[in-house]
């Protein structure tokens, strides 16, 4: 069987491309670190692999809001490659700022589906970037590709704009997978526990197909047990939380 | 309210999708347009508008990202984008009220302005027609050369010896000329006080640091030291393959200014440090340490021109924060502390670890012919002087004339360099690089020019605008720029591989055999000085030096009965409490590498002591990160402030499981006028202590740096800062598995203190809230504090230390507390237990006092035995046990209770102060 290929996706700004690349190499994926402008001048294609990451960041520095710059240059530069990726089967990843991008590009929810994006990630309603550990409670029905057999993680999150804001209506259509919860499990608990004032808890969520995901913690930070925040009181278990999600995509785009 | 003004010629179709698929979010904003807007600062019944926009010349990045957002949408016709930010206030307020408010709150004039509605908003940049510029030193009376000395910093030695050359030379000097050397012999640049002749007492110090720190480390002549004292950063072998390097950098001046800018351009200038150390640094961890006067200082005691303390530390914490998240390096280690001489000159250190491979760790050098590249961001008026800035004092006039000294940073500029960079390093693309910091292309391009020659054709130079005359093109400190040395064979794809990641690179001139400095503008020669001259003309500065301990007056209050009231205020003072609020908004996270974060125990909220981190993910070998710094001791006696401070940082290695083996230390030394004698005598000691503890601890100074001339002077006074040593250590951990944290872990186990308690409490945190400062500073034995610390790490090597935390501020009191509140566990000691040095009849004295070489260790009961053998020969006591109540309890000399405290109200009092 041949190796799945990643494409982690680089641009100005992106900063969590290697440890991204670290946590599907773990899983048994190759990855490349590819600059959007060498898709956009064609010297990548994105049909040579099976799973495309967006990673976390600052891309163009979030100027204007996060994510905003790269999503337009996905829509708009690359929009017909994308598409033509995720009709052939392609997972598509988000995280933090891949999130926020690929919600501003209009890939999620529902790709490419309208030309009004359904919902936003805005400002935390602290006011503040944070970096803090969240419980994430994972929704047994979604049909996400990438948490599956996952009951619940603890993951650090670490962003000044993750708030998921959407309209009524389009709430109770959303995929959601993962919602922030406490250590019990609860999503009754509020800030910090949700850590930025997101709508009905919402931390994840996929398409239709659960191929598309896309959330604002960092499973890539919790690949290790010593990355653990409690390590030190509990011991060292040999897989970080986050690990299982990349096992996953791995092993679902080994079948593609 | 954010405004975006474009100088464009759009169709209303254009406008729209401009402004509803980029500028606006559909979801949660709204937008309008305007023609012509209507943005005065204005009174209305309802509420008031106040705009505020970027001065003339000070760069907004955003403005650049929204260029190029506009045509990946397809319109063409932008020819210029303005920020600014619209403020909407409720509330009836007069015009001075509003003034305040605006001035206090919503800008800072050195950057900003409130938008009229007459001002010019999108204003042309003023064009340059090149003249050349002489400075007739040669036929200058007394009172022209003073004022030449004034205008580029000299002192009356210097200007001399500069007029004597160019005598010699038949000729007087461009500006440019007297630039580059102002720039190259300011204190900033070659630290003419350190390396000057120092008189103190009977014996003439020739070149402080070489009699000091750095014979230090030439004595230790470790082989793992790789490049010490002579890149941008002190260079360490690592795993053998991979070598770490360190720096800490000061920008305490911009920072007084303008806090956010200061501090951001502070962080950005050491990361290009790292990357300009050996052939470049890939930047892992940011340490930053910050002192400030206390955020309650009284407004009416601000002296004039000087911003409010707690605006300064908001404002540096942002600019440090949003910078260090941005180009994604963890902020892991630092360190808050507060002074109310640090009201007009805080204090921001900026530190940065980097990775490279080992035989890329030393200096390159190139060869004559080869090309200098300029790398990075375009280059404005920002910063320029801000090196002899930097040198000076401050005064109550330094605000409004030190604006072109202030820069503002692009930090997605120094990410996709740092990218860019690493790429071209691997693929061996050029010989040489160094960063362009304080002093600009002059510093970068003289420096690494020294023993070769340089030709540079200044209008080569990408500019932001123009209107840049030659010298300020040759002197500006327009960040995120490097300089690399590169052969011409490989210069093709060098400019390949940075247009590829839309990076500017810029070949300027070439390097050359003749031994000069010669710069050229539109062809013509603007400056031509010999590196000799240069490098070596500097008349070496001969300074006095004394010291004599000041006596203050000895605390005569009486012991209080009940401790734990002292205790809870000690937790909320301002150097002890949570820094939580800052540390969260730190990604400490990013790259995927901490194994001990800045914030432990059971809800993350304790205080952890050193940072841990795994550079490399899939290998088990660590690196450890520490401080020491406590500039109240050097109000007694600098000497054991240094001696202390190196302690300090040493410990926190030791205390989360490091050791002695691999650890190299850092100096930043920020003092006061060292023209004082007096303030050059404290300097004297606590570079001496450098040495005295530096041979004994076994740990080499690799790097270093000062900031001298902090003081500040209004209405005839001046404020010097307390003279201020910060010492950043760095260690090589074998086995991150090793890592112990400093929260307790378990009921019924043992509590030991290791090493001894003095009556030392002069400078410490308790006497200092009963409004003393004492005189018995603690001191350090570094013989038994190594031999203390060999057997300490040992036994946490071994597994037989659950938690291990080191006594700093507030003493055991502090200790204890923060190891239960932190894990949830109470705790219950006896201080009759305690081994003293010298007897000591008061419990308040033994519970806060702030011996060095001191740590509070837990040990499970069933490892007693073993423990106990391992650290045999050391001073040590089991004080006490770790308890599930819910109670911290202290009993004093002859049994009595002292101390009885809920930990909820420990831990309250601990985070309530900077909970912003």
């Amino acid at each position: 069987m041949s190796k799945v290929r990643t494409l982690i996706l680089r641009a100005p700004g992106t900063n969590c491309d290697v440890e991204t690349a670290f946590a599907f190499q773990q899983a048994g994926a190759i990855t490349s670190l590819v600059h959007i402008n060498e898709l956009i001048r064609r010297e990548q294609r994105l049909s040579d692999y099976q799973i495309m990451v967006v990673p976390g960041g600052f891309t163009y520095g979030d100027d204007i809001s996060a994510g905003k710059v790269l999503a337009n240059e996905l829509r708009l530069k690359l929009g017909e490659d994308v598409e033509r990726f995720i009709d052939k089967g392609g997972l598509v990843l988000g995280i933090c700022n891949g999130f926020q991008v690929l919600v501003k590009a209009g890939i999620l929810p529902d790709p490419w589906r309208t030309n009004q994006p359904l919902l936003t990630l805005a400002a935390n309603d602290s006011g503040k970037f944070e970096c803090r550990w969240v419980h994430l409670k994972v929704n047994k029905e979604s049909p996400c590709v990438f948490t599956k057999g996952i009951e619940h993680m603890y993951l650090p999150v670490a962003h000044a704009e993750g708030k998921v804001v959407a309209s009524p209506e389009v709430l109770p259509k959303l995929n959601v997978v993962l919602y922030y919860a406490d250590e019990n499990g609860s999503s009754e608990a509020g800030y910090p526990h949700n850590p930025n004032g997101s709508i009905a808890n919402i931390a994840g969520i996929c398409d239709a197909s659960g191929r598309i995901f896309a959330l604002m913690p960092h499973p890539e930070r919790c690949i290790r047990g010593t990355q653990h925040p409690q390590w030190t009181r509990q011991g060292v278990k040999e897989y970080g939380d986050g690990f299982q999600i990349f096992l996953n995509a791995v092993k679902w785009a080994q079948s593609l | 309210m954010d405004i975006y003004r474009l100088d464009a010629d759009l169709k209303p179709g254009k406008l729209a999708l401009v402004c509803g698929s980029l500028l606006a979010d559909p979801v949660t904003q709204e937008y309008r347009c305007e023609l012509t807007p209507q943005s005065e600062s204005r009174v209305s019944t309802d509420y008031h508008i106040v705009e505020v926009a970027y001065n003339a010349g000070v760069t907004d990045p955003v403005e650049e990202t929204v260029m190029k957002a506009v045509l990946d949408l397809s319109v063409r016709g932008v020819k210029a984008v303005k920020t600014a930010r619209r403020y909407l206030i409720e509330g009836q307020l007069d015009e001075h009220q509003l003034e305040t408010v605006s001035s206090r709150l919503l800008l800072n004039p050195i950057i900003q302005h409130v938008v009229r509605a007459k001002a010019v908003r999108l204003p042309q940049n003023p064009q340059y027609g090149f003249r050349l510029k002489q400075i007739d030193i040669l036929g200058a009376g007394e009172v022209e050369l003073a004022g030449i000395s004034r205008q580029f910093w000299f002192t009356d030695d210097e200007l001399q010896t500069i007029t004597a050359h160019f005598r010699k030379q038949g000729r007087n000097p461009t500006d440019a000329e007297l630039e580059t050397l102002a720039q190259t012999w300011s204190e900033h640049c070659v630290h003419k006080t350190f390396k000057g002749r120092i008189k103190f007492a009977d014996i003439t110090i020739d070149n402080l640091l070489k009699n000091t720190i750095m014979k230090a480390t030439e004595e230790l002549n470790k082989p793992w030291c790789l490049s010490v004292f002579e890149d941008n950063a002190g260079v360490i072998d690592f795993d053998g393959r991979w070598a770490l390097c360190f720096k800490v950098e000061t920008h305490n001046h911009p920072s007084a200014v303008e806090p956010y800018g200061g501090a951001s351009t502070g962080l950005g200038g050491v990361v290009r440090d790292i990357l300009g150390t050996g052939l470049s640094a890939k930047p892992i961890l940011n340490t930053d340490v910050f002192c400030f006067a206390p955020p309650d200082f009284p407004y009416d005691k601000l002296p004039p021109g000087v911003l409010h303390p707690r605006r300064i530390f908001k404002g540096v914490r942002a600019g440090v924060a949003d910078y260090a998240n941005r180009i994604g390096i963890p902020t892991l280690n630092g360190a808050i502390l507060f002074d109310e001489r640090y009201v007009a000159n805080p204090l921001v250190f900026c530190g940065t670890v980097g990775l490279l491979p080992k035989q890329l760790s030393r200096r390159g050098q190139q060869k004559p012919g080869e090309l200098v590249v300029l790398v990075g961001g375009k280059t404005g008026r920002d910063g320029i002087h801000g090196v002899t800035f930097a040198s000076g004092a401050l005064t109550e006039e330094s605000t409004t004339i030190s604006y072109s000294s202030v820069q503002i940073g692009n930090p997605i500029m120094e990410k996709r360099l740092i990218d860019t960079l690493l790429q071209a390093r691997d693929r061996g693309l050029y010989s040489r690089i160094t960063d362009c910091g304080g002093g600009g292309l002059s510093s970068a391009v003289g420096e690494m020019a020294a023993e070769t020659g340089v030709r540079v054709h200044l209008d080569k130079v990408p500019l932001k605008y123009s209107g840049l005359s030659y010298t300020e093109i040759w002197v500006s400190e327009s960040q995120e720029r490097m300089v690399v040395a590169a052969p011409p064979d490989n210069i093709e794809e060098l400019l390949t591989l940075f247009a590829a990641e839309g990076v500017e690179a810029t070949v300027i001139g070439e390097f050359t055999n003749d031994r000069r400095l010669q710069l050229f503008y539109q062809g013509n020669l603007v400056c031509d000085l010999s590196m000799e001259f240069l490098h070596k003309g500097r008349p070496q500065m001969e300074r006095e030096a004394i010291w004599k301990q000041p006596q203050y007056t000895e605390p005569d209050f009486a012991q209080p009965q009940d401790l734990g009231k002292d205790l809870l205020q000690i937790l909320a003072s301002w150097n002890v409490c949570s820094k939580e609020w800052v540390i969260r908004q730190y990604d400490h996270e990013v790259q995927g590498t901490s194994i001990l974060k800045p914030l432990v125990g059971k809800d993350s909220d304790g205080p952890g002591d050193a940072a841990v981190i795994r550079p490399i993910l899939d290998s088990e070998m660590g690196v450890i990160v520490s401080n020491g710094i406590n500039p109240q001791y050097g109000k007694i006696a600098p000497y054991w402030m240094a001696a202390s401070a190196i302690d300090e940082a040493l410990r926190q290695i030791i205390a989360v499981g490091g050791n002695l083996k691999r650890v190299a230390l850092l100096d930043n030394f920020s003092w006061g006028d060292t023209n004082q004698p007096d303030i050059l005598g404290a300097l004297v000691q606590a570079a001496q202590a450098c040495y005295d503890m530096a041979t004994i601890y076994g740990t080499p100074f690799i790097s270093g740096k000062d900031s001298l001339n902090n003081e500040f002077e209004f209405e005839g006074k001046i404020i010097s800062i307390p003279h201020t040593l910060l010492i950043s250590a760095i260690g090589v951990m074998e086995d991150v598995n090793r890592v112990i944290s400093m929260d307790f872990k378990r009921a019924c186990d043992l509590i030991y203190i290791v090493g001894t308690t003095w009556n030392e409490l002069g400078g410490s945190e308790y006497f200092r809230t009963h409004g003393f400062i004492g005189n018995r500073v603690p001191k350090v034995n570094p013989q038994l504090a190594k031999e203390l610390m060999d057997r300490l790490s040992l036994a946490i090597e071994k597994g037989l230390v659950r938690a291990c935390h080191d006594l700093s501020e507030g003493g055991l009191g502090v200790a204890i507390a923060e190891m239960a509140f932190a894990a949830g566990l109470g705790a219950i000691i006896y201080l009759e237990l305690i081994p003293l040095g010298e007897p000591i009849d008061r419990n308040d004295f033994i519970l806060f006092s702030e011996s060095n070489s001191r740590f509070l260790v837990e040990v499970a009961p069933e490892c007693r035995a073993e423990f106990e053998k391992v650290v045999k020969g050391i001073n040590l006591a089991t004080i006490g046990r770790v308890t599930d109540a819910d109670v911290l309890e202290i009993y004093g000399l002859n049994n009595r209770r002292i101390v009885a405290m809920p930990l909820h109200e420990l831990k309250e009092a601990w985070q309530r102060p900077i909970r912003w």
